[in-house]
């Protein structure tokens, strides 16, 4: 607590990373993305061709605020390693993800025409 | 003298305050390397959950002439297994915050909340489940619903050996007080609670809210 700055490495050190407050804001900002969606989902606010989209923005948003607000993912030094690691586990999931969905696509779209069952 | 405060300076190649997390400084404590090692175990378990959301997205419009996601899923339901989830995430952080104070009673205090809320989660996606087991609707229906019931009851499942994780950690809080050793455990359960929540936000976006309009 004094002025020293003789931290043996190992040594746990605590400072607390966040506050209530950090969490109450993540959980307002949370819920009004998760309402925003049933809204949007339930609703013609958005233009109907557009609702897909409107509800994948607002999922990400989500994901960011629990990211920040909750995982304190943020700009602290002791976080970089986090962040590279999340950049590359979301590279991974964007390319299983769109990779099979566009592959499976493709494949549907070249199937010769079944008939009705 | 210049020779010893050369050697003295060389070994930092950056300045130290700047350098925290990135070599300089020192080792980085054991708090932040086991969250770092835990988080890669979060992120392997995401590349999972990403192969079922796949396998889902996938496979959502082959129903075999069976039920389809509008007829079988009930937006209220969801959104009150949302909110259950949200809010113990909520609770989670902050018993993960009292924890940290050394607070152990407000710790327990938060703990009991988060596990309430996430076991109605549980009880309304399983109520859900045998509903739609009931009506014939089963993972062996179709191939929507293979990959529905895989997705999200292995999320449910995520979410049921986290219950029991924190049941242990809150016997081990009562038993060993909060102490480095337990507080880094806890730290990665909240981290892992936390991840389920962005999960579940994958899945009711994609799974509910755009299969049923």
């Amino acid at each position: 607590m004094s002025g020293f700055e003789d931290r043996t490495p190992g040594v746990e050190e605590h400072e607390p990373t966040a506050s209530y407050l950090t969490y109450t804001v993540g959980l307002g900002l949370a819920i009004i993305a998760t309402i925003g969606s049933f809204v949007v989902a339930q609703t013609n606010l958005l233009w109907p061709p557009g609702i897909p989209v409107g509800l994948i923005v607002l999922a990400l948003a989500q994901i960011g605020v629990h990211l920040v607000f909750f995982l304190h993912m943020g700009s602290a030094p002791d976080s970089t390693n986090n962040i590279l690691a999340l950049a590359f586990g979301v590279l991974i999931v964007f390319l299983v993800i769109t990779g099979s969905i566009w592959i499976i696509a493709n494949l549907n779209s070249n199937m010769m025409p079944m008939p009705a069952q | 003298m210049t020779i010893a405060t050369t050697i003295d300076r060389a070994p930092t190649a950056v300045p130290t305050e700047l350098a925290h997390g990135r070599g300089g400084g020192g080792p980085a404590s054991k708090r932040v390397v086991v969250a770092f090692g835990f988080w890669i175990f979060i992120l392997s378990d995401m590349v999972m959950f990403s192969a079922l959301f796949a396998a889902y997205a996938v496979l959502r419009g082959n129903t075999a002439g069976g039920p389809t996601g509008a007829e079988l899923f009930n937006l209220r339901n969801v959104f009150i297994e949302t909110m259950c989830l949200l809010l113990s995430s909520y609770t989670c952080g902050l018993g993960a915050l009292s924890a940290e104070r050394r607070q152990p009673a407000l710790f327990l205090i938060f703990a009991a909340f988060t596990f309430v809320l996430g076991a109605a989660f549980l009880f309304i996606e399983a109520t859900e489940f045998a509903r739609m087991v009931e009506i014939g609707a089963g993972p062996s229906r179709s191939g929507f619903l293979s990959a529905f019931f895989t997705l999200v009851g292995m999320h449910g499942l995520h979410v049921t050996s986290g219950l029991i994780a924190l049941i242990y950690l809150s016997a081990q809080v009562i038993a060993e007080g909060l102490q480095a050793a337990v507080l880094r455990r806890l730290l990665c359960w909240s981290l892992f609670w936390h991840a389920l929540d962005i999960v579940w936000v994958g899945v009711f976006t994609l799974v509910y809210l755009m299969g049923a309009p």
